[in-house]
């Protein structure tokens, strides 16, 4: 299956592993993703504001170029966009949104774009690569585990962009289960946290590094009490905020013990045996190899 | 004996303002408490996101001097949880746009730490400069 696929810009520099473990998950699942051709940053956030289009040109640009992959015949008949980064998602979908509800701003916005020779039809839908995963049967991912890791405790973190607004969510913004199913069919332990849709703070990193460290001890805590050894998540603003803070947090309070947070596919890779190379955990600030090899001898 | 509230123009004025960039209806607000209760940052602010709904709902526009809705990170939880289906996160959105119509900018790239310049991924600078300049 050959799918449009949408980087965005963290994607190509600081969430590189993100990037190269999702690419090579899908290829060993036959799913290969066909980079946008000339795609642009979304914006990162949604525009909220009524009065406000300019901000919707972003995200409608990368739709015209799915439709563009389809008339080239680059991808056959496939009109989905799959994003990895959870601050793109929402963005993409929530302009999306818009546009389906608000015909008159779509029309606006397709008079005013000079510089695309096609009109932006609607036929695009933004998916997330969590929702691809959904529909894998359990045995296919079972057949495709080389280094199975039964003890190892995993909490996912969703954030806030996979799940809100509820109409753009993946799932039940309240009570997600999307990343637990995943998890139990990859037959890793299964660590819930109460916090696990709970905001990180987000951009408020750049002005205010302090609300960060104190919404990241919350939540990393809860996942540690729940008896966590790793965190996932799907954001690269979220790893950020919870794996690269951990610095100011020990600062903090010196009896914290780091805990790794990967992204779900770099685990998925590493589950895999795909090879080093598509693990990047370089990238990652608290090494996630310490707890993942002791695994792999302890399980062996 | 009841008191009755008198808003003047200048108040409505202000409510139908941030009903207009919003798209919501401010004046739906019950003051149960829901959004306050449910925000993750709410310690951080100066007034709760209830308070500041009153403020808005009164037309009060002393709210664009309080702290709250720069602390929003847009989380969208209080939008989920309200019982009146208002989404707060877009007032709040409203009221940085008022203030940043003005160009009164939150941030300054000279003000971010080298260090952080060099370690903090692309979304979160290009979110934070959508949501704190104009």
């Amino acid at each position: 299956m050959k799918i449009p696929y949408y980087p965005g810009c963290t994607l190509k520099t600081k969430a590189k592993n993100f990037e190269i473990s999702s690419i090579a998950v899908a290829k060993s699942l036959g799913v290969e993703f066909v980079e946008i051709p000339r795609w642009n940053c979304c914006g990162a956030v949604p525009s909220l504001s009524s009065d406000d289009l300019i901000r919707h040109f972003a995200p409608i640009r990368n739709f015209i170029r799915v439709e563009e992959m389809n008339k080239a015949g680059i991808v056959d008949n496939e009109y989905r966009m799959v994003t990895l980064c959870a601050m793109c998602y929402n963005t993409l979908k929530m302009s999306n949104l818009r546009m389906r509800r608000n015909k008159e701003d779509l029309d606006k916005i397709n008079d005013v774009m000079y510089l695309e020779t096609e009109h932006y039809k609607q036929d695009v839908e933004v998916v997330h690569f969590l929702e691809i995963l959904k529909d894998i049967d359990a045995d296919k991912l079972q057949k495709n585990i080389k280094n199975p890791l039964p003890d190892l405790k995993v909490s996912p973190y969703y954030g806030c962009t996979l799940l809100r607004p509820k109409e753009i969510g993946i799932d039940d913004p309240e009570d997600p289960k999307i990343m637990e199913n995943l998890l139990t069919n990859l037959s890793v332990t299964l660590v819930n946290n109460p916090l696990k849709t709970r905001c990180c703070g987000s951009y408020q990193v750049v002005s205010d590094k302090d609300i960060i460290t104190s919404l990241g001890y919350d939540i990393l805590n809860n996942a540690k009490r729940a008896g966590a050894e790793v965190i996932v998540t799907s954001c690269p603003l979220c790893q950020f905020n919870l794996d690269r803070r951990q610095k100011d947090i020990i600062e903090l309070h010196h009896d914290f013990e780091p805990i790794p947070v990967l992204y779900f596919t770099q685990l998925m890779a590493f589950l895999f045996d795909l090879g080093e190379e598509s693990y990047g955990f370089e990238q990652n600030y608290i090494d996630p190899k310490k707890v993942l090899n002791r695994k792999e001898l302890v399980s062996n | 004996m009841s008191n009755k509230l008198i808003l003047s123009d200048k108040n409505v004025e202000f409510t139908e303002k941030v009903n207009e960039i919003s798209g919501e209806v401010v004046t739906l607000c019950e003051q149960c408490g829901t959004c306050s209760g449910s925000c993750p940052l709410v310690a951080e602010m100066d007034i709760t996101p209830s308070n500041m709904m009153r403020l808005v709902e009164l037309g009060d526009e002393e709210v664009l001097d309080t702290k709250t809705f720069w602390v929003c990170a847009s989380c969208f939880t209080c939008t989920t949880r309200c019982p009146r289906g208002i989404d707060i996160a877009k007032v709040g959105e409203a009221l940085r746009q008022i203030k940043l119509r003005k160009a009164i900018d939150r941030i300054d790239i000279k003000n971010i730490a080298e260090e952080d310049r060099k370690i903090l991924p692309q979304v979160a600078i290009v979110a934070a400069f959508r949501k704190f300049t104009s």
